[in-house]
């Protein structure tokens, strides 16, 4: 597999030289596949949102490098414009970003910004309006008069529009209720199928990581604390949780049945494989 | 048991700027008992959030009526009465803080109320206490965790010293821990102090623990019972856009695939010794 990213010995130091100083990210290297969709977790304070800022060339390292495709990002100062159409990143709570008079031309923004006109501009418009779930109806419509979950769709797709080769979204179900939380993770993994793109996914929420990603990475105090496949990472809940994070709810009804002696294995993190290894071992009479 | 907020037919529609006037609620006849921890769910725009606001006359009905110890919402010169028994606490952290340093924060409704001073520095005092945020008395809110700055707000809710509090989607912009504190200091209060506590919510795990659910769907009661009694109906909760816990989710793939497991074992710990039980 070829690296998109490499994060060599990242370190960023807030409040250099006051009473405050302060690393939110220290010494941290890691590598981001092309194609990938990886998962981010670790809790408020862990170093997440500093970290990702750096992706983009939002943030500066203190020290350290970020490699986008073999080139460190900040070798041409002048050039982090283009980073950041190369690396698309979706905030927190998006749709208080939105400012444009219509869906349509807010959705445009990003791409005319890349030089983007005519029928090129309006194909990605539309196609990325469609790839989250924005009907064609609500492209002229004010931003402003759509719901909550809509106005979070059309801040996506304007970010997507700009065709970005890494994604990267921070809590992007934050909020919604658990049919919107659904309905928009299956618009982003139908993304990843089609396009193959990179996807970051930064979440609090473990179960959905569970679901979503090929590879997870812990951070803890901003270290790494691990990294590896979702079975690997959950194989570890008692770490996890000692570690102040949560660990899917169907890991702990695995971890509470091997307590009481029943031979599952640990590492399960879906209702699907927690069901099919009862029914095995139903199968093998096995006994508590 | 007394109810401390009884609704009758309760309806309201907002009027938009087009003049229609959308149902929100459409009928809701429920009581509160005093004491209890009532979780109310649904998904967006079922209602849930708008019943919350008509609990401390927020918002007031449209038809028919709230009565909050026995006390008409609709009734101007009850207000203040009202919203003294009946606290809430919003979403946003961050919308709720009004003042610069934490204790002035929670002194800021009982000095509103008109409470004596000495009486406002022990009110202060113990609110803090009781949502274990005493050592923060003189910080900055705004430099506190989301958490944190939750527990704030509820210490100046309780600092009023209500009968009820009512918790619309508190936790929902605050990560694992920061709503773990949350959740653990409402459930304190309700047991120790004997506070009714309303927790309008889309975590269904948050309401497990609860007395009681009421699952709102389209302005109407859809279901109202013990978390066990709603949780087990996975069909009902996933035709109206919910989820339902993991647990009760592995426990109806294993009825279906024909083992003997109760469908009610919510927790982790019952989940895993119903499925023992049944596989021993």
């Amino acid at each position: 597999m070829k690296p998109i990213l490499e994060i060599q010995h990242l370190t960023h130091t807030y409040g250099i030289g006051t009473p405050f100083q302060r690393s939110a990210v220290e010494d941290m290297s890691f590598e981001v596949y092309e194609g990938e969709f990886l998962g981010i977790i670790g809790h408020t304070g862990s170093g997440k949102s500093t970290l990702i800022q750096h992706l983009n060339g939002l943030l500066k390292p203190t020290e350290g490098q970020i490699l986008l495709g073999g080139r460190d990002i900040w070798a041409e100062p002048k050039k982090i414009r283009d980073v950041r159409f190369r690396v698309g990143l979706v905030f927190q709570y998006p749709e208080y970003q939105l400012f444009e008079e219509t869906v349509y031309k807010d959705i445009a923004f990003g791409p005319t910004n890349q030089g983007k006109t005519g029928e090129e501009l309006d194909h990605c418009v539309r196609e990325s309006a469609r790839l989250v779930g924005v009907r064609d109806d609500q492209l002229e419509k004010s931003p402003f008069e759509l719901s909550g979950g809509q106005k979070r769709r059309v801040a996506l797709a304007g970010v997507l529009a700009m065709e970005p080769e890494v994604l990267i979204l921070d809590e992007p179900t934050a909020g919604l209720d658990p049919a919107g939380r659904e309905n928009l993770m299956a618009n982003i993994r139908d993304y990843h199928r089609n396009k193959g793109n990179t996807i970051i996914l930064v979440s609090h929420s473990m179960d959905e990581i569970a679901q979503n990603v090929d590879r997870i990475l812990v951070l803890k105090d901003a270290h790494i604390l691990m990294s590896g496949a979702p079975a690997e990472v959950f194989a570890r809940g008692e770490e996890l949780i000692s570690a102040g994070l949560d660990v899917p709810q169907i890991t702990r009804v695995a971890m509470a049945l091997r307590a009481r002696g029943l031979d599952v294995d640990p590492a399960v993190y879906t209702v699907e494989a927690l069901e099919r290894q009862l029914l095995a071992l139903r199968k093998g009479g096995a006994p508590c | 048991m007394n109810s401390i907020i009884r609704t009758d037919e309760l309806r309201f529609s907002y009027t938009t700027a087009e003049g229609v006037a959308p149902v929100v609620l459409d009928g809701v006849s429920l009581e509160i008992e005093e004491g209890s921890f009532v979780a109310v769910l649904g998904h967006n725009g079922s209602g849930k959030s708008t019943l919350a606001k008509t609990f401390n006359a927020v918002l007031l009905p449209t038809d028919g009526q709230v009565l909050v110890e026995g006390m008409d919402t609709r009734d101007e010169s009850l207000l203040l009465d009202i919203r003294r028994t009946v606290g809430m606490v919003f979403q946003n952290p961050d919308n709720q803080i009004v003042a610069n340093v934490v204790e002035e924060d929670v002194a800021f409704a009982p000095e509103n109320l008109g409470v004596p001073t000495e009486e406002i520095r022990k009110r202060v005092d113990d609110a803090l206490a009781a949502v274990r945020m005493s050592q923060f008395v003189t910080h900055a809110p705004h430099l506190l965790s989301g958490g944190q700055k939750q527990r704030v707000a509820i210490a100046g809710v309780i600092a009023m010293e209500p009968a009820c509090i009512v918790l619309d989607e508190a936790t929902a912009m605050l990560d694992p821990i920061g709503r773990q504190e949350v959740l653990s200091t409402i459930h304190r209060l309700n047991r120790e102090k004997g506070i009714t506590v309303v927790l309008i919510t889309h975590h269904m795990n948050e309401a497990e623990e609860a007395d009681r659910v009421i699952v709102m769907n389209d302005g109407r009661v859809a279901m109202d019972g013990t978390p066990q009694a709603v949780f087990s109906q996975v069909e009902r909760l996933r035709d109206m856009g919910l989820t339902v816990p993991d647990t009760v989710d592995l426990l109806d793939r294993l009825r279906r695939d024909g083992v003997d497991v109760p469908l009610d074992a919510l927790t982790v710990e019952a989940c895993a010794a119903a499925i023992c039980a049944a596989l021993g």
